[in-house]
């Protein structure tokens, strides 16, 4: 039993790493049928970001509040770095899709590249507070502490997210242009603003998951975001594209089915059935995945 | 092809609240506007009429910008053709289009809010034209039945201020009795801002419609009153390929 | 032109190209060492084997219009199953080659199946997801028959004497020039087909073509796997001409990058694919030597650093490609072709 719980612990905070690459993901798809690959280098300059903050900071702060600290730091420059692409390298392009897309890919090979060229491709060891790197008993399982800081990172993010759709003006405009980007122009609504604002946030998700993503492997390296990119392409295209809801469904499932697999079956297996229920998924009900932009 | 040349006067005095000159669309390798020519007078219903695929909708897209656009286009006598759709829209055309388009994942309030900012149904034209529709106002738009899409689609242009409305089939798929609610609506709108309304249903035109502008083949063959265009069953037969006997009783 | 006229300048390149192992020429900061040394005829080898393999993800992406992102799976399929073949089964060359191919052409319809159940967007994303599975079942090396990060060596006993050797390069070059040769003629048959001109009509408007009686997913799939069978044989010459499996080939990294070489080419073009495969993966090659020259030395050092890194290189430069340049070099010369005519 205490297996059972360690294992859909783990998997649902495996979860909710992929959620928060994700959101972001599926946001800027949903809304301006981008495919941003760019979206891992978002990441992985989160991870960095905050990697420099805590190796920065005076040892004397305490690795909690470095980690805090580096925390804030990779959400803002996941924010910065997501707004200034948009503004520099997409709204020129507006309309032209297949450019966009070979524009972020371009991007993404070469920020990776500076990266590994500035800081070497290996990984770096990121510290850990102790209290994150033991264990905590629930339910008579020894459940890595980590793994609920995901949990509440990703619940808090979904919760932002969920209010900022539905309760601001912003997120009207964003439904709104999920369904008919067109017509929501056609009505007098600047949808240029919108688009720099659903990217730095889709950034900033990013850069959070990228640093958590460093959590949880206790090291950042420069390959670390393309490998959950993948990952996030997949939770994006089962949970449909442009919905909150179903991305988040679908990163659980997708890391439940991961750490259960890799688990019962062989280390390596995980990776594999996320793909295979990617396959019966879209075997299952393709209609539901074409979003939008199809 | 009519051998009517465009006849009646374009509008002379006051200036017309639109005038296109020599407005070419071509897309995807067909010249679908090929020189097309009209005002719209500054108060009152215009119909634009024609055949099914002759270009109507392209017109009235190309108006607003949505579809790509050579010629001249001057509202209220200032050039727009550099203008955005959303500056266009915001300078006060607003834009009605054929199949509603309104937001089927957002309420009815939602969908007028969008528009109106801070107010939605509360608005006073909503409550005085759309009295339905403030009873619904929590109500999905992708539940509405065609006609109650159709005063959602209406209702929000009314919450900005407009020099000139675009309405694209307003009555297309509805009902008689929705017809004839629709263009009541139309025609107590027409009383606050100029429509330029692009119609089948001829009925509907002849009750409410001031002007016609009439396009075949891409370009203007007709221009003049709805009421000398309406009363002569052989030049409507020959312009649209409609025998005006099929009246539908109201 | 008649088509045999317009084959003339492919035709000449060809020769000329056959009979650059005769030339003695030293061509130095281009090629390293002698045109028919050793080194030169190995790179120019590599970069032939690439320039097919984009000629071959052409027939995806720019003559049919799908943006594949798991073309790189074909390619390591046939590269590792020939190697595979030889080493675990002791199969002869020709005919591990033959299940090679064979393989990649059942993986392609599988692959192919599942992903164009959805279009766009999504089906571009699930190609990705399933070349990623692959490189993951590589570098896991299950039963150590992949050989992991470390690639997997040719049965040196079952090659042929003649693909041996650091002296013999000159005939794995013939064999990478006669790979391209055989692709572009593989291509031009293709692009005139019923089906050829199906998938064009479908890159140019899908609803278009439907209505025009094509048969959409029929174009789509018979691409996908036209394309996966050259790329197979990509593969299994890229094997031979390094001597071995990469799992390079596996990565998104190299994926992306034959999206890179068919953009900055001209996509829809042999001459861009050909053009971008060979100059991209030369320019990857040559801009690591780069690395330790004095120019980047006097470059303030986080700078240097970052431009020390060949793929930034690229990836800013297709950047400004896509950005200027969309349609490729090919589009470029076009242009400027054009301008000459004109005046």
């Amino acid at each position: 039993m205490s297996d059972i719980v360690l294992l859909v612990v783990t998997g649902v905070g495996l979860g909710a790493l992929y959620f928060l690459a994700a959101s972001g993901l599926s946001l800027i798809y949903g809304l301006m049928g981008v495919l941003n690959f760019a979206h891992g280098a978002f990441m992985v300059a989160g991870a960095y970001a905050g990697w420099l903050t805590m190796t920065g900071l005076p040892d004397t702060l305490g690795v909690t509040v470095r980690l805090a600290l580096a925390i804030a730091v990779s959400v803002a420059v996941g924010a910065l770095i997501g707004l200034v692409v948009e503004v520099v390298l997409i709204r020129p392009l507006y309309r032209h899709h297949i450019q966009q897309v070979l524009v972020t890919v371009g991007l993404s090979l070469a920020a990776v590249a500076a990266i590994q060229g500035i800081w070497g491709s290996d990984a770096h060891p990121l510290e850990k507070p102790r209290w994150l790197a033991s264990t905590t008993r629930v339910a008579g399982a020894q459940i890595p502490t980590d793994r609920f800081l995901f949990i509440a990172a990703a619940l808090l993010v979904f919760g932002a997210l969920l209010a900022l759709l539905h309760f601001t003006r912003l997120g009207l405009v964003i439904r709104a242009g999920v369904e008919n980007r067109t017509m929501v122009e056609a009505l007098g609504i600047n949808v240029h603003r919108t688009f720099s604002v659903v990217f730095a946030i889709g950034g900033a998700a990013a850069g959070l998951a990228g640093l958590l993503g460093g959590v949880y492997a206790n090291s950042v390296s420069p390959l670390q975001g393309g490998s959950m990119l993948i990952y996030a392409f997949i939770v994006v295209v089962i949970g449909g594209m442009g919905s909150l809801t179903g991305t988040a469904v679908a990163a659980a499932a997708v890391g439940l089915v991961q750490q259960l697999a890799n688990y019962y079956a062989a280390s390596g297996v995980g990776d594999l059935s996320v793909v295979l229920l990617l396959a019966v998924v879209l075997l299952i009900r393709p209609a539901s995945l074409q979003g939008a932009h199809s | 092809m009519s051998t009517m040349a465009a006849t009646g006067p374009l509008t002379t005095s006051p200036t017309p609240i639109l005038r296109v000159e020599d407005l070419h669309v071509r897309y995807g390798g067909s010249h679908i506007l090929q020189g097309v020519s009209f005002d719209v007078p500054a108060t009152g219903v215009t119909a634009l009429l024609g055949r099914n695929g002759v270009g109507k909708t392209t017109t009235l897209k190309a108006v607003l910008g949505l579809a790509p656009r050579t010629g001249g286009v001057l509202l209220d006598g200032s050039d727009i053709t550099r203008w955005s759709v959303t500056r266009t829209v915001r300078e006060g055309v607003g834009y009605v289009p054929e199949d509603r388009e309104v937001f089927g994942g957002l309420t009815v309030e939602e969908n007028l809010r969008l528009v109106g900012g801070d107010v939605g149904a509360d608005a006073a034209i909503v409550g005085e034209l759309f009295p339905d529709l403030v009873n619904r106002r929590e109500q999905r738009a992708g539940t509405l039945s065609g006609g109650q899409q159709q005063m959602v689609a209406l209702a929000r242009v009314l919450l900005r201020p407009n020099r000139l409305l675009l309405v694209d089939e307003p009555t297309k798929g509805l009902a008689p009795k929705l017809v004839t609610e629709v263009a009541d609506v139309l025609g107590r709108v027409a009383q606050t801002a100029p429509i330029l309304l692009v119609e089948q249903n001829l009925p509907v035109v002849r009750r409410i419609a001031d002007t016609v502008v009439v396009l075949d083949a891409g370009q203007v063959v007709y221009r003049g009153a709805a009421d000398d265009l309406m009363s002569d069953p052989d030049l409507t037969r020959e312009l649209l390929g409609v025998s005006m006997r099929r009246e539908a009783r109201q | 032109m008649s088509t045999r006229l317009k084959a003339l300048p492919a035709l000449a390149l060809l020769l000329v190209l056959a009979y650059l192992p005769y030339v003695p020429v030293e061509l130095p900061g281009i090629l390293p060492g002698r045109v028919n040394g050793p080194g030169a005829m190995q790179l120019l080898a590599i970069c032939l084997t690439m320039a097919g393999i984009a000629l071959s993800y052409d027939v995806v992406f720019g003559r049919t219009g799908l943006l594949s992102f798991g073309h790189a799976l074909f390619v390591a399929a046939g590269s590792y199953v020939l190697a595979i073949g030889m080493s675990s089964m002791g199969l002869p060359l020709p005919v591990a080659a033959l299940l090679a191919l064979a393989v990649t052409t059942v993986l392609a319809l599988v692959v192919g199946g599942i992903a164009l159940r959805v279009g766009g967007i999504a089906f571009a994303m699930v190609t990705l997801a399933f070349a990623q599975a692959a490189s993951i079942i590589v570098l896991r090396n299950p039963g150590n028959i992949t050989g992991g990060e470390e690639g997997k060596s040719l049965n040196r006993d079952l090659m042929p004497e003649l693909f041996l050797g650091v002296s013999n390069a000159p005939y794995r070059y013939w064999l990478a020039l006669a790979f391209v040769a055989v692709a572009w003629l593989a291509v031009s048959w293709l692009s005139r087909s019923r089906a050829g001109h199906a998938m064009a009509a479908v890159r140019e408007n899908e609803a278009r073509a439907a209505v025009l009686g094509f048969s959409v997913y029929r174009a789509k799939l018979i691409s996908i796997v036209a394309a996966a069978f050259l790329g197979g044989l990509g593969g299994i010459v890229h094997a031979i001409v390094l001597g071995g499996s990469n799992p390079h080939l596996t990565t998104a990294e190299f994926t992306l990058a034959l999206l890179v070489m068919v953009v900055l080419g001209g996509a829809g073009s042999k001459w861009g694919a050909v053009l971008g495969g060979f100059l991209y993966t030369y320019a990857d090659s040559r801009l690591v030597g780069l690395s330790g020259s004095p120019v980047l030395d006097s470059l303030p050092g986080a700078v240097g650093q970052v431009v020390s890194q060949p793929l930034f290189i690229l990836g800013t430069f297709f950047v400004i490609v896509v950005y200027f340049a969309p349609t490729g070099l090919t589009g470029l010369g076009k242009r400027v072709l054009r301008k000459e005519r004109v005046t």
